[in-house]
Order: C-alpha cells, then structure tokens, then sequence
C-alpha cells in the first residue's frame, strides 16, 4: 500500500482535533489531551511521509478519485514532507507551552479555550498549503490558516490586540484577494489551476502575458512572506499577540509564504526574468529589516524586525535558481522556523520572570535565573550565525552559492548577508547586555516581579506575584526542547543538507513532480531562459538528463 | 475567449471604489471597502469562464462548447464563503472596537509613536564619557568621606554633552528619568 495515500490525514486529524476539543470546551484537561495527543500523532504521520518519500520519491493522491488535473491532488515530495515535519514539530512544542501557560494562569474563561480549537485549524490550514497540487486549494489552505489567525491574534479582545488584529487582517485579506485575481487570470490564460499541468501550460503563453501572472503571484505571496516593500503590517501585529501565538505566527506563517514563492519560482515560473528584481527585494529585505530591529526596545517587536530580516536569506537562495542556492534556502527555512520559534518562547518566559518584555525594564534575568539564560542564549547566537550553529552553516551555504554565481548583484548580496548578521548579533547582544546582564537595580520603571526577592524565585516558583508560576515546568519543558530541537539541527546538518539539497534538484528539475501529478507520459517543458523562443516544443524536456536542469540555472 | 464589457466596467468600478474605502480610517469604510474588493474579484473569476451558456449537466446531443464553464462558478462559491466569514469576523472586531474606545477609527500605534520620538541621544549609550568616573556622584561624596572630594573645591565642574546641549555629569544619570528634556513620556506616565 502506498505511503504517501495517508497524507490526507495530515489535515484530517488536525480538522478532527478542532472538531474534537470545541466539543471538549468545558473540559479543559480533555481539551488538551485531545489537542496534544492528535497533534503527536499526526507528527509521528509526517515523519513516515518524509522516510517513505526519502525512499520512494515523489508521490501524488488524488482526492475523491478525481484525476488530475480535474481533481484536486495532494503531491508528496521531499520539501513538502520535510516542511511538514519541521512545521509540525514546532507547532507541537508551541501548544504545550501554550497549554502550560494555560495551565499556569488558570484558563476557565472562555476567549482561551478557543485556543485548541483554533489553533488545530490553524496547523490543519499550514499542512494542507504545504501539500497541496492545485492553485486554488492553496488558496483555501491559506484563507483557513488566516482565518484561524484572525482569531488567535485577537484572542481575548483587548483593547492593543484589536488595533493590531485590525491592520494584520485588513493587509491578510488584500493579499489573499491579489492571489484570487491572479488564480482567476492563471485561469483564463491557462484554463487550468492544477500546478502540475499549469507548469506545462503556463510555459506555452508569450512571456509577457507570464510576467503579469508571475508578478502578480510574488506580490501576493511577498505579502504573506513579508518580504521587504511589503513587509511593514508585520511588525506592528505580531507583537501584541500573545507569546505562544506570536511565535506560532512568526515560525510557520511567513515561512507559508516563502513556501508558496519556492514553488511559484521553481514549478511555474521556472527561469523567468525576474530573478534580478527578487535579489534587490531580498537585499533590501534582509538590510531594512535589521535596522529596524536595531531601533527597537521591545523584545518581541526586535524579534519581529529580525523575522523579516531574515526572511531576505531565503528569498535570496531562492532568486539564484541554482541547486546551492536553493538547497541552502530550503535548510535555512527549516533552520529558522525552529530559531524563530524558540526565541519568542523564550521572551514569553522574560516576560513572566521580568514582567515586561521591553529591555529597558527588565534587568539582571542571567542572575535571576540562569536557566532562562542558556536558553535565550542558544537560539540567540544560532540566530546570528555564530559557527558551529545551524544558521552559520545555512548562510554559510547561501554565501557559497552567491560566490559561485559570481554576478555583481550576487556578491552585493553576499556583503548585504554578512552585515545583516553582524547587524543581528549587535541587536541580540544589546538584549543580552540589558536584559541579561545588567543589575537589576539599573531597569527603568521595573515591575514588581523583577525586583522581589530573587532567591526564592531562581528556581523560577514565586516572586511578587504569590498565586503565579513564574515559570511552570511545561513552558520551560517545550521551549527547551525546541532549543535542543534548534541544536539537533546544528547536529545533523549533514543529512539535513543532503536532504536540502536532494530536494532542490528535484524542484528545479520539475519533471519528478509533474510526472508524479499527471502519470508518467506527462511532457515536462524545458526550462525557457529568456534568450530562447518559450514556444518552444515540449517533447524536447524528455530527452533532457535530469541532472542538465539545475546547473543550467546555476549557470545563468 | 470573449469577455463581456459590461461586467469588466462594473468589475473596475467596484476595485475603484474598494481601493478608495480600503485606504480610509473609519473601520466601517473599511469593511465595505473589502467587500467591494472580494464582489469584484468574484465577477474577475465570472469573467474568465466567458459568455453565458447551458447549465453543464451532461447530454450526448449538445456539443460541448455550448456549456457554460462551472469550474469558475465553484471558485465563485467557495471565495463568497470566504468573504462572508471576514466580513462576520471584521463586523466582530468594529464591534469590540467601539465597546473599548468608543470610536470606529484605527488607532495610532504606541509603539511606532515612542521609536519615533525617541531622540538619537541616548544617556547611557553616548554621553561623553567625564574625567570622573568613579559610581559615586561627587556631591554626595562629600558626607562621609572626610572632605577629601570634588566638591571640597566648591562646584563641580565635569560636564558632558548631552545631545546639543552641556550637562553637568552629576545631572547625567537624571536625564534618563521621566520629567527630563530628553526623554520622551511613556505611556504610563500619559495616562497620570
């Protein structure tokens, strides 16, 4: 039987979980018993996708039996089984920390125990987009993930997260209806949204009625990836929310994004002219977004700033269409997921212990509880690319493939990498130097909770605040082990970088996916530069070698 | 494919309008703003399936082209949805935004404001630092150690530059605090 026949169960058992838990929404510990244990499994799920499609290949389902490209299908191949894996592990530490802050705070009113309900959706909406062939399922998968955002950002209504929910909502809603338009002109010009066949078709049309389409899709997807014209909404919603989502949000939303990018500028728009266009975006992207972050006090909106940042890198390796530059993007995805994440766990526990999250007010935390400090300190230093940690060795690869490329354009991005994460290293180190490492005498206008007496509050039980945990096992439980999740990727790079890698061949080879959608006899176009007639014929791309693709793009 | 005028008119309208509500303050107008933009995104999706034709419910006498194409209208269908549930949604958050603050306008973010207030000097970070530099200010030296200090010599006179003006260093660390010209209020501080 074949594997990859169960990846419907990768949204289904989440859908179920939210189905599940709102029935269970009076019973808070069957609530998260329902949530954690579904969310587990379907972890466990993902994992044997990932190993069947290590072994097996690519592999396609067919939903309700409709072929393709009539149906919808759900494609199997190993970037999407390994976005699945890292998404899922992640959103798993998320909901127990989230469950133990819950836990922790007393969570009988009801705006929380909407939480698993929503939040289930939210994981079911990520996977489907992660798998899904067909243009406008993506679209679905992306407006259930958004939707269920809707709610989490505004959880609980107060008076800043409803200002925040409002911007992040309006600006959501204009990008999604720009991807709509663009589906309904993909639809028009093509009169297919199945990707597999729309990779066909698409390189049919003459290239300037391709430009209006591919443009279209980047905007709307640069919008949801936050890449830098258009990366302004993010800061100003993340932050309110709370630490749990915030982190959630900043881990898998945007890297939805990056996702649904990778598969715009690899399956459908394969070797067009907008890679220059792209590298200048990234540049500004990864440049803009750092000095932001320099500018801030608050720890989270600092983190916020860093996200966008960062997200540069990986629209970086993905303009150089080359199999380094791609192979490096994709592990720099996985890598910063995880980082990402654990940072705003790790500043919802500051935020407990200190009783703020903004540097200027908390203080000393290094002394208070040293614990807390290892853990901002790991996924700190991982962030800025500090060797032997993983994110070194992602930019490490993007630099390599930048060099090998060897365009001005390109080593202006290899300078602009370097200084963005000399520039991040500078703004974690002003965190660490005031939150961490200073007296905490020195915290302007500190909460209480800072200052009570720390030795009976470094093991993290109660200070100032006598019916709170500061810092319940279960927080510190998940974001420790996203931490050492963070680490375990440092760890086995090698494998890691293959699989990277392995899966960037296969992308900007195109012809596994397509065959894998449309069956074996499908025609896979050949990769159209711009100097060449794109009416060219189709049959040509079967005689093509699979391994002449990718370098043909590394050469360009 | 042909199109039809009509409806690409009443389709650039509707975006005309959409986009000039989207880009007002008031909540309200921004509501019908995004419902003007998802009618005129579904009449796009309209469009692309051409004219009009049967209902395509499969019979062996009709020649295909003469049914109408349903795949756009399913799009139509599923897109409504969407927006109907935002739409619920946004009504929910102008609701609450007028329980809470008695307005229906997005308010300005605190956050933006104060990074944008924040003058560039900062005391801590970029004083100059003054020939003194011992942790205890000077003036308060002068009570317990024997009247070996600066301020045996009358004033002090270490000063720093602070922005575009002197300061005297003893007054340095008080150019942090609330109150002084150099820092702005925080929020707390508003709302006494």
């Amino acid at each position: 039987m074949n594997v990859a026949s169960f990846a419907p169960l990768a949204v289904v058992l989440p859908l179920l979980g939210a189905a599940l838990t709102f029935l269970l929404i009076r019973h808070s510990r069957a609530q998260r018993l329902v949530s954690i244990g579904l969310l587990s499994l379907t972890l466990l799920l993902e994992c044997w996708l990932l190993a069947s499609v290590w072994e097996g290949g690519t592999a396609a389902v067919n939903i309700g039996s409709w072929l393709p490209p009539w149906g919808i299908v759900l494609v199997v191949d190993q970037f999407s089984s390994l976005m699945l894996v890292v998404s899922s592990a992640v959103s798993l530490a998320v909901l127990v920390y989230a469950t133990g802050q819950g836990m922790a705070d007393g969570d009988q009113d009801a705006p929380v125990s909407i939480f698993h309900p929503t939040y289930l959706i939210l994981v079911a909406g990520v996977s489907n987009a992660f798998l899904t062939g067909d243009l406008f399922n993506l679209y679905v998968g992306f407006e259930i993930l958004l939707t269920a955002s809707y709610v989490l950002i505004t959880l609980g209504g107060t008076g800043p997260r409803i200002r925040a929910g409002v911007t992040y909502v309006v600006v959501s809603v204009v990008s999604s209806v720009l991807f709509l338009i663009a589906i309904a002109m993909i639809y028009g010009a093509t009169g297919t949204v199945n990707m597999a066949d729309l990779a066909i078709k698409l390189a049919e049309l003459d290239q300037g009625t391709r430009t209006v389409l591919h443009v279209l899709l980047l905007v709307a997807f640069g919008i949801k990836a936050a890449v830098f014209p258009l990366s302004f909404w993010l800061p100003d919603s993340y932050p309110t929310a709370p630490a749990p989502v915030t982190a959630v949000f900043a881990g898998l939303l945007t890297k939805v994004g990056v996702y649904a990018m990778v598969r715009t500028e690899t399956l459908l728009f394969p070797g067009d002219t907008l890679n220059s266009p792209l590298m200048v975006a990234a540049l500004l992207t990864m440049v803009v977004g750092i000095l932001g972050a320099l500018a801030q006090t608050d720890i989270k909106r600092l983190l916020s700033f860093t996200l966008v940042s960062h997200i540069g890198y990986m629209v970086f390796g993905l303009a150089m269409s080359s199999v380094a530059g791609l192979g490096a993007a994709v592990f720099y995805v996985a890598h910063h997921i995880t980082i990402q994440t654990s940072l705003f766990l790790v500043t919802g526990l500051i935020e407990r212990r200190g009783g703020s999250s903004s540097m200027d007010r908390v203080a000393g935390l290094a002394k208070l509880s040293p614990l807390l400090g290892v853990l901002f300190f790991v996924p700190a230093m991982n962030l800025a690319g500090i060797p032997p940690f993983s994110g070194f060795l992602g930019k490490l690869g993007l630099l390599q493939a930048g060099v090998q490329l060897g365009t001005p354009l390109a080593y202006a991005l290899v300078a602009g990498g370097v200084l963005t994460s000399l520039l991040t290293l500078l703004a974690i180190a002003r965190v660490w130097n005031r939150a961490f490492w200073r007296k905490p005498e020195d915290a302007e206008h500190p909460d209480p909770v800072l200052l009570a007496a720390p030795e009976d509050s470094a093991t993290g039980d109660r200070a100032g605040k006598s019916n709170v945990t500061l810092l319940p096992r279960s927080m510190v439980g998940s974001t420790l082990g996203l931490v050492v999740f963070g680490v375990a990727l440092t760890v086995f790079a090698g494998p890691l970088f293959k699989v990277a890698d392995q899966s960037a061949q296969e992308m900007l080879d195109r012809s596994s996916y397509i065959q894998a959608v449309l069956g074996e006899d499908a025609p896979v176009p050949v990769i159209a530069s711009p100097a060449q007639d794109p009416q060219q014929d189709p049959q040509l791309g079967q005689q093509q070698d699979p391994q002449l693709g990718p370098q043909q793009g590394g050469q360009r | 494919m042909s199109v039809n005028l009509t409806l690409l008119t009443v389709m650039g309208a509707l975006y005309a309008c959409a986009i000039y509500l989207i880009l007002e303050r008031s909540l309200t107008r921004v509501l019908l703003g995004l419902m003007l933009l998802a009618n005129a995104t579904n009449l796009l999706i309209l469009a692309t399936g051409g004219y009009a034709g049967l209902a395509p419910m499969f019979s062996k006498d009709i020649d295909p082209r003469d049914y109408n194409d349903p795949l756009p209208q399913a799009l139509i269908l599923t897109s409504i949805v969407i927006s109907f549930a935002i739409t619920a949604f946004m009504l929910g958050i102008i609701y609450r935004t007028w329980v809470l603050a008695r307005q229906d306008e997005i308010l300005d973010d605190l956050e933006d404001l104060r990074v944008a207030e924040t003058p560039s000097f900062d005391a801590e970070d970029d004083a100059e630092i003054p020939a003194e530099t011992s942790e205890f200010p000077p003036a308060r030296n002068g009570s317990d150690s024997g009247g070996i200090s600066d301020t045996a010599m009358g004033t002090s006179t270490a000063t720093i530059l602070a922005g575009d003006r002197t300061i005297k260093a003893e007054d340095a660390a008080a150019e942090e605090r609330p109150g002084s010209r150099n820092v702005a209020l925080g929020p707390e501080e508003d709302k006494k």
